[in-house]
């Protein structure tokens, strides 16, 4: 077979859609377009240890040169793609060098980008945001000579960030909207848990905090909050989520909803085209009818996997149960399945499972759909294998510590809409 | 630059250069050596970058942290004494020549 598939993005998942075509046996061009300079690249560590200074950039290089030019993988990076058509053959991308590349089948990796603070002064040095590796250079700077930081946004990134900077001896306040940190993907145990973890190294955490605005003339100095209070800051990190790019699918006119609207194997709406990884949105597990944006390396990887299936007429694999993780210093999160949907809680803590520790468990008619584990490998194991296998556990035995959870794993009866939904 | 001789999966032998300070799990992948996934990128969250150092050198990587073995625990390939998750042995002149064996199943 020859033929073009063009990449646009060259982050995780599409730099994982193009070695996946070759690796399937795909013979003809693979072109990868990336915006950014330089190799493909792992976001995480940008939070973790790169920004602390202990991971060098090597090490976020997801691939070698070597491997791509055997794999006969066309990189241009630092190439912007800014417009594209579709036509009965395949379609052309326009370069911003003014290049033109025709493909006959497209993959959408186009990644996702940093969200501002929708308020006065968001634009005034010493505001950050964190999504590229100039971002957490220009932040890794920033640290170095800034006493007073916020962190606006008590999400994953933000909280990675905060627990960095504290490790470096700095001030450290995170400021943020929702009544509890990580409102939006786990359970209330589960926020206290991490905010006691930060609170005992000296993070102070304001929850139910709105931030008004940054005060300022030539740089940031300080951050309003909505009941009048300025907290002095210099440095502002916001970590208040990424919003999908999704401007190519529109004007290819692709179904976009937020992100662009694919199923499980990043089909979208055109049979040529397949989108993958933080641009897109795809099924619910539990509720197939919505759309859910997943950001994370297990769904960039799996997904662009599945697609470059697709793009090749095979049949792809069933996905995986979804999976993250979070390390913020030593407290190590790892989340498996979807909670969201859940209708019933079992809290894992205490006894032999040992101090920091602590595993949610979170049930939906009566069967286990996913957990939240702090500090314990052992239970996320268990739990991700019990998922993967549609096995389930009993919610009155798992609150016992003193038993491992892979011994109580049995066989899910009843209901295997959901399990069929996962897979 | 140290070297690294893997036994794959599929019980083929590859021999690589690594960067010093590079992790086993991190050349592996980078060089597209199979078997080892590396899905957490050296966050050791995932467990799928698990091998089996050679007897006679698992005294100079060391062995399993506690953290790592209860990684380890319940791998799908089960673990021995000399399973290390290979994202945590970092490369240097004093490995040059390390032999490990890829755990055939990952996760
Ligand atoms: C700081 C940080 C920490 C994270 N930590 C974790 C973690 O611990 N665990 C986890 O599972 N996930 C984590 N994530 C999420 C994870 O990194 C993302 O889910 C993953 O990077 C998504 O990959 P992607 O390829 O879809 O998008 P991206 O990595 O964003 O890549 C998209 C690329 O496309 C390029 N692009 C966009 N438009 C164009 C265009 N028109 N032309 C050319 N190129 C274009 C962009 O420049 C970008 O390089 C983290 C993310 C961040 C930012
Ligand atoms: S790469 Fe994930 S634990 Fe080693």
């Amino acid at each position: 077979m020859t033929g073009c598939v063009a990449v646009v993005g060259a982050g995780q998942a599409g730099l994982q859609l193009a070695t996946t075509l070759r690796t399937l046996g795909y013979d003809g061009r693979i072109v990868l377009v990336g915006a950014e300079p330089g190799l493909p690249y792992q976001r995480p560590p940008l939070s973790k240890g790169f920004l602390a200074g202990t991971v060098p950039h090597e090490e976020l290089e997801l691939r070698d040169p070597s491997l791509l030019a055997e794999q006969r993988i066309e990189l241009h990076a630092g190439r912007r793609v800014v417009g594209a058509v579709l036509d009965r053959a395949g379609g052309l991308l326009r370069l911003d060098d003014g290049s033109e590349l025709a493909f006959d089948r497209l993959g959408l990796a186009t990644g996702a980008t940093a969200r501002r603070l929708p308020v006065p002064g968001a634009d005034l040095p010493g505001m950050l945001t964190l999504r590229s590796v100039a971002d957490a250079e220009q932040l890794r700077a920033g640290l170095a000579d800034a006493a007073d930081i916020i962190v606006v946004g008590g999400g994953f990134v933000g909280l990675e960030v905060a627990a960095t900077a504290r490790a470096q001896g700095r001030r450290v306040t995170v400021v943020e909207a929702a009544d509890r940190l990580l409102a939006r993907v786990v359970a209330a145990p589960f926020s206290a848990h991490v905010r006691t973890w930060h609170e005992a190294r000296g993070t102070t955490v304001l929850t139910g905090a709105a931030v008004a605005g940054l005060t300022g003339t030539d740089r940031v100095t300080g951050v309003t909050l909505g009941d009048g209070r300025t907290l002095p800051a210099d440095l502002v990190v916001a970590g208040v989520g990424a919003s999908p790019v999704t401007s190519l699918a529109e004007e290819l006119g692709l179904d976009v909803e937020r992100g662009i609207v694919t199923d499980v194997a990043g089909r979208t709406s055109h049979p040529r085209v397949v989108a993958v990884g933080d641009c897109t949105v795809q099924p619910h597990p539990h509720a197939p009818d919505r759309l859910l944006g997943i950001e994370s390396v297990n769904n960039a990887v799996e997904q662009a996997t599945a697609a470059a299936a697709v793009l090749l007429g095979h049949e792809p694999a069933p996905r995986g149960v979804p999976w993250f993780w979070s390390n913020q210093g030593d407290l190590r999160l790892q989340l498996v399945g979807i909670s969201d949907g859940y209708d019933e809680l079992v809290v894992r803590r205490g006894g032999s499972a040992g101090e920091g520790r602590l595993t949610v468990l979170y049930y939906r008619w009566g069967r286990l759909i996913a957990a939240d584990v702090a500090g314990n490998p052992r239970d996320f194991t268990a739990i991700r294998s019990a998922l993967a296998e549609g096995r389930t556990l009993d919610p009155i035995l798992a609150q016992d510590t003193d038993v491992p959870l892979r011994t109580l794993l049995t066989e899910a009866r009843g209901l295997p809409a959901d399990a069929a939904a996962r897979a | 630059m140290p070297t690294i001789e893997f036994t794959c999966p599929d019980g083929s032998r590859r021999t690589v250069e690594a960067r010093a300070g590079a992790s086993v799990m991190e050349t592996a992948v980078k060089l597209g050596v199979p078997g080892i996934v590396g899905e957490c990128g050296g966050g050791l969250s995932c467990a799928t970058c698990h091998v089996f150092v050679d007897v006679d050198q698992i005294d100079v990587t060391g062995r399993a942290t506690d953290f790592e073995e209860e990684m380890l625990e319940d791998a799908m390939t089960p673990p021995t004494e000399l399973s290390r998750l290979s994202c945590q042995i970092a490369m240097s002149d004093a490995l040059d020549g390390l032999r490990v064996t890829i755990a055939k199943e990952q996760q």
